[in-house]
């Protein structure tokens, strides 16, 4: 019989995996908890603040309006196959601010996010641990969580939505130039359309999920970097393990979020 | 002998990782204002016993006094207000990667003293002249800098506070002869200057006899001799002895494989 189908040692695995699953699942818990309040509780480092702000905010501004400006270009184009099968090409402006309101814009800005910011943060706060860096900043007086987290995560609240903000309206612009250039509809038409399907309700819904995966993405690379260990290998394989982690916890609470925003 | 209260005392102190039991009851006294080394093998506890004092590792069992106050399970403020009495030089220097080399010795003045910004610049860079850095190399970036200089900003860092206990994590590692011998001097003037209690650790000899007032050897996770450094060559210890003389023959069995 093989190993593992001793029932004995198959009870055993099993017990050690649920077992490791909950101390990490309160591992995480506990962290995210005290991250929270050394983010709401003095001292504050506003300098650090902002300077997060910009590399989270200000830099992955030309990998979301690139995938934003694309997203809304093939959703159009996709779109147009399909309604002009039962000649509903004017739904075209409707699906296009909604989908990029609702979904697309905040979904696709988190996992793009969680690769260029997630895995940045991952990489520093792990190389500084593996260099004890974090443990000069203990000597120092000074709480790592409160230094390094904190700020981290306070941008990711702040600045998501307003990147989201600016991808949906490249993602709607990217819709506007496929159906105006390439499948012939009337600019203004076109515009006016987008104006009238366009409900604020579906863009606030949107803001509040980025700022959910801003969450996400900063906590989950500070929690995967402050926990790294073993070098250089430790320091990769918790970088690979932020981006999966927050792109699969963007995902699932994507649909749970939708659920609890849109469900009537 | 004195009794007066000892700087940091270290009583019955147990340390394991998983199965590996690092320390094993180590006891160890630190007088006000001396300086001792505490030497031995790879592995064999010594950056632990100072993660322990300073906190950073929490110890299985066992007391550490600072100034006769227990410091095992101590935990947010109090240990904040503990912390502010030390000042490391890690082996590796641990300078921030993201901020210059002024800001780097600036560091504990500006966020955990609340200095403003040029006071504390001035004080970091009479720290750095200290330990012979001009004022051009508080603009640097620490990547910029060789091994050498990187100690003496550490250095710079720890002194900057004006600690009452400064530690050192193998000063000297990675350091050519000489630049060796300076970074020592530096240590004795900076120790000296500050009229700090210094703990060190090291495999170095010629750093141990040059920064020490006392030398403590620790094997097999306990101090198994202490005493001056004067004594450290007729110690009368057979482990000391085969050390301090870097023998591989003799009690000491150093695993070759893991």
């Amino acid at each position: 019989m093989h190993e593992l189908l001793h029932p004995i040692r198959f009870l055993k695995t099993v017990g050690r995996v649920f077992f490791a699953f909950l101390g990490a699942t309160g591992k995480l818990a506990i962290f995210t908890f005290t991250s929270l309040m050394h983010a709401l509780t003095p001292p504050y480092y506003p300098r650090l603040i902002g300077q997060q702000m910009i590399s989270v905010g200000y830099f992955s501004l030309p990998v979301v309006g690139l995938t934003a400006v694309f997203t809304g270009m093939v959703l159009a184009l996709q779109s147009y196959t399909g309604f002009s099968r039962f000649s509903a090409e004017s739904a075209i402006p409707n699906v296009v601010v909604l989908s990029i309101t609702r979904e697309l814009g905040p979904v696709l800005a988190g996992l793009m996010v969680a690769g260029r910011v997630g895995a940045a943060m991952a990489a520093e706060i792990g190389t500084m641990r593996v260099t004890e860096q974090i443990d000069a900043l203990v000597t120092l007086s000074t709480n790592p969580q409160k230094y390094l987290v904190a700020p981290r995560i306070i941008a990711g609240l702040a600045m998501l939505p307003l990147l989201v903000l600016v991808g949906d309206i490249i993602g709607v612009f990217g819709g506007y130039l496929v159906s105006v250039y390439k499948l012939g509809f009337n600019p203004s038409t076109y515009l006016i359309n987008t104006w009238d399907f366009f409900q604020v309700d579906d863009l606030i819904s949107g803001l509040v999920k980025a700022s959910v995966f801003g969450f996400i993405v900063t906590l989950l690379g500070c929690y995967n970097g402050f926990y790294s260990r073993g070098g250089a290998q430790g320091v990769g394989a918790a970088t690979t393990m932020a981006v999966v982690s927050a792109s699969i916890l963007i995902l699932c609470s994507d649909y749970f979020l939708t659920e609890l925003l849109f469900t009537k | 002998m004195t009794t007066a209260t000892p700087k940091i005392e270290v009583r019955d102190l147990h340390k394991a990782f998983g199965p590996k039991q690092v320390l094993t009851g180590l006891n160890l006294d630190v007088g006000v204002g001396e300086s001792v080394v505490v030497i031995g093998g790879s592995g064999t506890g010594k950056s632990v016993l100072i993660k322990c004092i300073m906190g950073l590792l929490k110890p299985d069992s066992g007391s550490i006094r600072i100034d006769g106050v227990e410091t095992v399970g101590m935990r947010g403020k109090d240990r904040e207000e503990v912390l502010k009495k030390f000042g490391m030089l890690f082996q590796g220097a641990a300078l921030f990667d993201s901020i210059n080399v002024w800001q780097n010795v600036a560091f504990a003045l500006v966020q955990s003293q609340g200095m403003n910004r040029e006071e504390a610049k001035k004080i970091a860079l009479e720290k750095m002249a200290q330990v012979g850095l001009g004022p051009e190399v508080g603009e640097l970036s620490p990547a910029e800098l060789s091994g050498g200089m990187q100690k003496r900003v550490g250095l710079a860092r720890a002194i900057a506070t004006q600690p009452q206990i400064i530690f050192f994590d193998e000063p000297t590692t990675g350091l050519d002869p000489i630049m060796g011998d300076v970074i020592n001097d530096l240590i004795v003037e900076s120790v000296r200057g500050l009229g700090a209690t210094a703990l060190s650790i090291t495999h170095d000899m010629a750093s141990a006899r040059k920064i020490a007032d006392r030398i403590a050897m620790i094997y097999e996770g306990k101090i198994i001799w202490a005493g001056p450094v004067r004594e450290i060559d007729s110690s009368g210890s057979d482990h000391v002895d085969q050390f301090i003389n870097g023998r591989a023959e003799g009690p000491i069995k150093m695993a070759v494989r893991g």
